[in-house]
C-alpha cells in the first residue's frame, strides 16, 4: 500500500518528536487510515528513535488502537453498568447474529466493525449503541435491524 | 483581545460584558452535550437558527448552546429565559411553535413540558422539576446555563474571580490552608484530603512540579466528569491554576479519556481562550506567575485512571501502575513532585476560595464536607446528574429526587463506587451518603456512580459483570489481579451458567482476601468489593444459582424461562408482535404461549406486557 | 546515612536506599522471589517476596523487593499472613502453568502439593518480565517486549515476527525462571541466533533448580557476556 509518510511527518512535527507524546502521535496517525498499518509503526519507530518493541506494547495495550483495517462504520455497544442492566448483552447478541461477527471483528464486506466499549457517558439513555458519532438510545433487539439498515442504505 | 493584567481588569471586563448584554432578549438555552447531541439537539439548533432568521427575530431571540443540564434522558433539553420554561424532547419540528409563544402572549408549548411520572403533574419551570429543585447545585451549577465555548459567559457569571483573589492577595501557603480547612476530599474515589496532598507536594523538594487533572472517568455508569468537562471547562482550568500556584507547579496536564470527544473539544477551546485573555500561560493576570496546560487523551484503558498508571501513560508508555512509596506528591511525573486531582475536585477549588473555607465547610457532615455530584442511573424514574449535600440519605436521593423505581417495581439494591464499590440493600436505605458511611456499608463513594437495581437485576450477574470488566481492564502485571480475576471470572461464569459448585463461595471469598491485600494497585485490591458485597447482602441468590440452578431475577439465560400466565393473559398479542424471533404464538383474545426451545430471552415481551402476564420461572 | 531495621527479631544496619529484601539477604534471611534480579530495577509483579512490616504503629503487607528500609521499621518474613500470600501466589501459578517443572518444584519446596484452583490453561511463561527487562535495561537491545493487556499479556517480538534488533546473546534464555525461551539458529544467516518464545524445556534441570552453585550457569554467563561485548564494540564503531 502507499503509505502517507508526508502526513505522518506533519504529525511528528506537530508534537515536536516528543517521546512522552507518543500516544497522541499514534492516535493522530491512526486517524489517517482508521487503523495503524505495520509500515506506519516501523516508520514512526525509526523517526522517533523509540524501540518498535515499546510501540508494539503501546498499540496492543491501549484498546483505542487497531492494527487491522476497520469497517466503514464502527458499531460500538456500550457496556457501562446502566447499559448492561438495560440489556446491552441482548443487543450484542443480536448484533452478533445479524452481522455474523464477534466483538473486535469486521464484516467481510468491510462495512461494519463491531466493538464493545466501556461507558460512553450517556448512561441516562441506556442501553446505548453508537455507530461512529451517532449515539442511539434505548436500543433493544427489535430496533437493531432498522438502525443498521439506515447505514446499509447509504451503500 | 487585550489581556487582563490585573484584578481591576477582570472586574472591568465583567462589567463591560454585562452592560453589553441585551436584557430584553429571550435566551433559548439549548443543550449540545453528549446526551442531547445523541438525540439530535444539533438539528434543533439548526432549525432554530433558520426559523429565527426567517421570522427576523435576531434582535429578540438568542440561542445559547450549553453544556449538560443533567437530565439526559429528557433530551434534547431547552430552557427559555428569562421565564425559566423547561422544554424536554424538543424536535426540529417544534421550533416554530416555540418561537410563536415568545411574542409576549406568555404561552407555553404544553406537550413539551415535563410530566411527573408519579403525580402526573406538569412542570412549567425548570426550578419546579424535583430532579433540580431537590439538588444543591454548586460545582455543576453553571453547566447548562453558560456557553462552555464562550469565556466571557464564564467571566460574566463570576468566573476567574477566585483566581484573581489568589494571585493578588493570597500566598501559596494560605491557599493550601484554606483547602485543608474546607475539608475537601478527593472526588475521584480516593477520598484523601486534597489540601493535605497539596501541602505534601508543596513541601517536597524539586526544581519542577506538575499538576494533573484526572478526567479519565472510567467507572461505567458515571458521567459527572463528562458533564463538568463539557459544560463548565473553565472551572477546571481555574481550579488547576489555583492548585499550581499553591504547590509551585509551572506545567499541567489534563488527561481526558478519548471516548469523550466533546469534553476534549471544550477543554481545548477553554485553554486557548484563557491564554488569549491572559488567564493562563505567562505572567497570569500580571502576577508574575507562569503556568501552562496541555491536554493528553486517554487511549482506552480504565487502569489509567489510577494515579501511577496515569503518570506512566503521560510519560508515553503502556499504563502499568507501580507501587508506592514513592508517593506521586513527592516523586511523580519524571520523578518530580506531582499532584493528581480529579476534575470534580478541581471544580470545587474556585468555590472554596470565593466562599471561604468556613462557609464551604458549613455544608456536609463532620467527615465529608461540601457537596458531591452523582450520576443517578438504572431503574429509577428520573435518571440524571444530581449534586447534593454530603450526608443526604439514599432514600432522599433514590425516592425523593429519583422518584422511586420505574414500572411499579421494587428497589433491590444500589451500586456505588463503580467496579471498586459495592451493592447496598434496602435495609440501609436511610443511611447517610458520605465517605465513611459508605465504606462501613461495604461500598465506597468512588467517583459518584449510583446505579439503582430492581427485582429484575441479578446480583450474581452484577458481580460477574464487574469482574468481567476488571479482567478486561487489568494491566496484567501482577499475579493476584491477573490470575485472581481470571479464576473469579471462571467461577462466576460457571455459577451463572448453572455449573456452580458447593465450594465456590468459599473459594471466591478466599481469593478476595488475597487480592485485596496483595495486589499491586487499587484496581486489583478493590476488585473483590462487588463480589464481597453481593455475597454479604445477597448470598441467597448465589445459593439459588448453585444449588437450585435457578436465576429468579430472569437474567442468567440457562437458569430461567419466560412463561405466559394463562389466567392473566388476555390475548392482546402485543408480545407476539414485538417478539424479534417470532416465538410467541396465540390467537387474538386467547392466552398466548412462548416456544421456550427457540426463545432467546431478550426480554422484550416481558418488558412490554401491560398486564404482568409474563413471568420468570 | 545508616538505616537500622529489625528483621525477624534481628537488628540489621544498611545504607540509605536499601530495600527490605536486600536488607534481609544481608541478615542471611531468605525471602523467595520470582521476578527479582540484582541487575535490574525491582518490578513487583510476582508478589512472592511480600512480608509484613510495622511502621508508625501500622502493620501491613508490602513487597520487600521495592520497599525502602527505614529506621524504626520492623519486618516479619514468616508470619501466617505471609505464608498465605506465598501459598496463593504459587497455587495461582500452578493453575496457570500446571506442567512447568520449575513451578512444581518451587511449590513443593514451600509445602504446596497441589492447587485449589481450576487449571483453565497451560502456559509456560509466568510473566515475571525478567527477559524483557534484562533485554532493555541490561543489554540495551529491547528486542522483546510485553504486549496486550491483562489475561492476554504476553512476551513477544513486535508483530511476533523475527526480530531485527535481537543480538542473540541468550540473556533471556538464561534469566527465564521457567526455561520457556530458547535460542535457535537463524534460518538465513549462519552464526546468528534468535530467541524463540514458548518452547518449554521438558528436561528437568540436572541441578534441581539450585542455581547459585551451578557450573552450567557459569558457562552460560560467559557465553552471554561475550556476545554482549561484541555487540557493544560494534555499536561503538558505528
Amino acid at each position: 500500500m502507499n503509505m502517507d509518510f508526508q502526513s505522518i511527518n506533519l504529525i511528528l512535527e506537530k508534537y515536536r518528536y516528543r517521546h512522552s507524546d507518543i500516544i497522541g502521535i499514534l492516535q493522530d496517525a491512526q486517524a489517517l487510515e482508521n487503523y495503524l498499518p505495520e509500515e506506519a509503526l516501523r516508520y514512526i519507530s525509526k523517526k522517533m528513535e523509540i524501540s518498535l518493541t515499546r510501540i508494539f506494547d503501546i498499540v496492543t495495550f491501549y484498546k483505542a488502537f487497531s492494527l487491522v483495517p476497520r469497517g466503514k462504520y464502527t458499531v460500538r455497544v456500550c457496556c457501562g453498568t446502566a447499559c448492561h442492566l438495560g440489556g446491552a448483552p441482548q443487543n450484542l447478541d443480536k448484533l452478533n447474529r445479524l452481522l455474523k461477527i464477534k466483538d473486535g471483528e469486521t464484516t467481510d464486506d468491510r462495512i461494519f466493525s463491531l466493538e464493545t466499549v466501556n461507558c460512553l457517558g450517556a448512561c441516562a439513555l441506556a442501553p446505548v449503541v453508537a455507530v461512529d458519532e451517532d449515539y442511539h438510545e434505548a436500543v433493544n433487539a427489535g430496533k437493531i435491524e432498522k438502525m443498521l439498515s439506515a447505514y446499509q442504505e447509504e451503500e | 483581545m487585550e489581556q487582563i493584567t490585573d484584578i481591576s481588569g477582570l472586574e472591568a471586563l465583567r462589567e463591560e460584558i454585562l452592560a453589553n448584554r441585551n436584557k430584553d432578549k429571550t435566551i433559548l438555552r439549548t443543550c449540545i452535550s453528549t446526551g442531547c447531541k445523541a438525540q439530535k439537539s444539533l438539528k434543533v439548533v439548526e432549525a432554530l437558527k433558520a426559523a429565527i432568521k426567517e421570522h427576523g427575530l435576531q434582535e429578540k431571540v438568542e440561542i445559547k448552546k450549553t453544556g449538560c443540564h443533567g437530565f439526559c434522558e429528557m433530551g434534547p433539553i431547552m430552557v427559555v429565559e428569562p421565564e425559566n420554561i423547561f422544554y424536554r424532547k424538543v424536535k426540529p419540528e417544534d421550533v416554530g411553535e416555540i418561537l410563536s409563544t415568545l411574542n409576549g402572549s406568555g404561552g407555553v408549548v404544553e406537550r413539551l413540558l415535563w410530566k411527573d411520572p408519579v403525580t402526573k403533574e406538569l412542570a412549567t419551570h425548570e426550578r419546579e422539576l424535583p430532579l433540580y429543585s431537590k439538588q444543591n447545585k454548586n460545582v455543576i451549577s453553571r453547566s447548562g446555563k453558560i456557553d462552555p465555548a464562550d469565556i466571557e459567559d464564564y467571566i460574566a457569571s463570576g468566573g476567574y474571580s477566585a483566581l484573581s483573589k489568589v494571585l493578588h492577595s493570597m500566598k501559596p501557603a494560605e491557599v493550601i490552608n484554606a483547602v485543608i480547612a474546607s475539608g475537601l476530599r478527593g472526588r475521584g474515589g480516593g477520598g484523601f484530603s486534597t489540601g493535605l496532598k497539596w501541602k505534601i507536594c508543596s513541601n517536597a523538594p524539586g526544581d519542577m512540579k506538575y499538576i494533573v487533572a484526572n478526567g479519565d472517568e472510567g467507572d461505567p455508569g458515571a458521567f459527572m466528569d463528562r458533564s463538568l468537562m463539557e459544560g463548565d471547562p473553565h472551572s477546571i482550568v481555574e481550579g488547576m491554576v489555583i492548585g499550581a500556584y499553591a504547590i509551585g507547579a509551572s506545567r499541567g496536564f489534563i488527561y481526558v479519556r478519548e471516548e469523550y470527544p466533546i469534553a476534549i473539544e471544550h477543554l481545548s477551546i477553554a485553554i486557548k481562550k484563557s491564554e488569549e485573555y491572559g488567564l493562563l500561560g505567562n505572567d497570569i493576570m500580571g502576577s508574575g506567575f507562569d503556568f501552562s496546560v496541555q491536554i493528553n487523551r486517554g487511549a482506552g484503558a480504565f487502569v489509567c485512571g489510577e494515579e501511577t498508571s496515569l503518570m506512566i501513560s503521560l510519560e508515553g508508555k503502556s499504563g502499568t501502575p507501580r507501587s508506592r512509596p514513592p508517593y506521586p506528591a513527592i516523586e511523580g511525573l519524571w520523578g518530580k513532585p506531582t499532584i493528581i486531582n480529579n476534575v470534580e475536585t478541581l471544580g470545587n477549588i474556585p468555590l472554596i476560595i470565593s466562599k471561604g473555607a468556613d462557609e464551604y465547610a458549613a455544608v456536609g457532615t463532620e467527615g465529608s464536607k461540601g457537596t458531591k455530584v452523582f450520576s443517578l442511573v438504572g431503574k429509577v424514574q428520573n435518571t440524571g446528574l444530581i449534586e447534593v449535600e454530603m450526608g443526604t440519605t439514599l432514600r432522599e436521593i433514590i425516592f425523593g429526587i429519583g422518584g422511586g423505581i420505574r414500572k411499579g417495581r421494587s428497589f433491590k439494591a444500589v451500586q456505588t463506587g463503580g467496579p471498586s464499590g459495592g451493592c447496598i440493600p434496602i435495609t440501609k436505605i436511610d443511611m447517610s451518603v458520605d465517605y465513611d458511611s459508605l465504606r462501613e456499608a461495604g461500598a465506597i463513594m468512588g467517583s459518584g456512580g449510583m446505579i439503582v437495581m430492581d427485582e429484575t437485576s441479578c446480583m450474581v450477574d452484577v458481580a460477574r459483570y464487574f469482574i468481567d470488566f476488571l479482567m478486561y481492564e487489568s494491566c496484567g502485571k501482577c499475579v493476584p489481579c491477573r490470575e485472581g480475576l481470571k479464576q473469579m471470572h471462571h467461577i462466576l461464569e460457571n455459577i451463572c451458567e448453572g455449573t456452580g459448585e458447593e465450594k465456590d463461595i468459599e473459594t471466591l471469598t478466599g481469593l478476595a482476601r488475597f487480592m485485596s491485600t496483595s495486589s499491586l494497585c487499587g484496581l486489583g485490591s478493590t476488585a473483590p468489593n462487588p463480589v464481597l458485597s453481593t455475597i454479604r447482602h445477597f448470598r441467597h441468590e448465589y445459593e439459588s444459582h448453585i444449588h437450585d440452578r435457578k436465576c429468579r431475577s430472569g437474567v442468567c439465560k440457562n437458569l430461567f424461562e419466560y412463561i405466559i400466565d394463562q389466567e392473566l393473559c388476555n390475548g392482546c398479542g402485543l408480545c407476539r408482535v414485538k417478539c424479534p424471533e417470532k416465538v410467541v404464538s396465540g390467537e387474538k383474545k386467547k392466552p398466548h404461549s412462548i416456544d421456550n426451545e427457540k426463545c432467546i430471552k431478550c426480554g422484550i415481551c416481558f418488558n412490554s406486557c401491560k398486564f404482568n402476564a409474563i413471568v420468570v420461572k | 546515612m545508616k538505616i537500622q531495621i529489625i528483621i525477624d527479631g534481628h537488628m540489621v544496619q544498611v545504607d540509605n536506599g536499601t530495600s527490605v529484601l536486600q536488607a534481609s539477604r544481608k541478615a542471611g534471611i531468605d525471602i523467595p522471589t520470582l521476578c527479582y534480579h540484582e541487575a535490574l530495577k525491582p518490578y513487583g509483579s510476582c508478589r512472592l517476596c511480600m512480608v509484613e512490616i510495622v511502621q508508625n504503629k501500622q502493620r501491613r503487607l508490602v513487597t520487600s523487593c521495592n520497599f525502602p528500609a527505614e529506621t524504626g521499621m520492623e519486618v516479619f518474613t514468616d508470619t501466617d499472613g505471609v505464608k498465605q500470600v506465598r501459598k496463593h501466589v504459587l497455587e495461582l501459578l500452578l493453575a496457570r502453568c500446571p506442567e512447568v517443572p520449575m513451578i512444581q518444584t518451587m511449590a513443593r519446596r514451600m509445602g504446596i502439593e497441589k492447587t485449589g484452583f481450576k487449571k483453565i490453561e497451560s502456559k509456560e511463561c509466568i510473566l515475571c518480565g525478567l527477559c524483557v527487562r534484562f533485554c532493555e535495561e541490561a543489554v540495551g537491545a529491547a528486542a522483546i517486549g510485553l504486549s496486550n493487556r491483562g489475561t492476554e499479556r504476553e512476551v513477544t517480538t513486535p508483530f511476533k515476527s523475527s526480530s531485527d534488533t535481537c543480538i542473540g546473546c541468550g540473556s533471556c534464555t538464561y534469566i527465564c525462571p521457567t526455561a520457556c525461551i530458547e535460542m535457535i539458529p537463524d534460518e538465513k544467516i549462519s552464526g546468528i541466533r534468535n530467541m524463540n518464545m514458548g518452547r518449554l524445556s521438558l528436561e528437568l534441570c540436572s541441578n534441581d533448580y539450585k542455581c547459585t552453585d551451578c557450573d552450567i550457569e557459569q558457562t552460560f554467563i560467559k557465553d552471554i557476556k561475550s556476545v554482549i561485548a561484541q555487540f557493544r564494540k560494534k555499536d561503538k564503531t558505528q
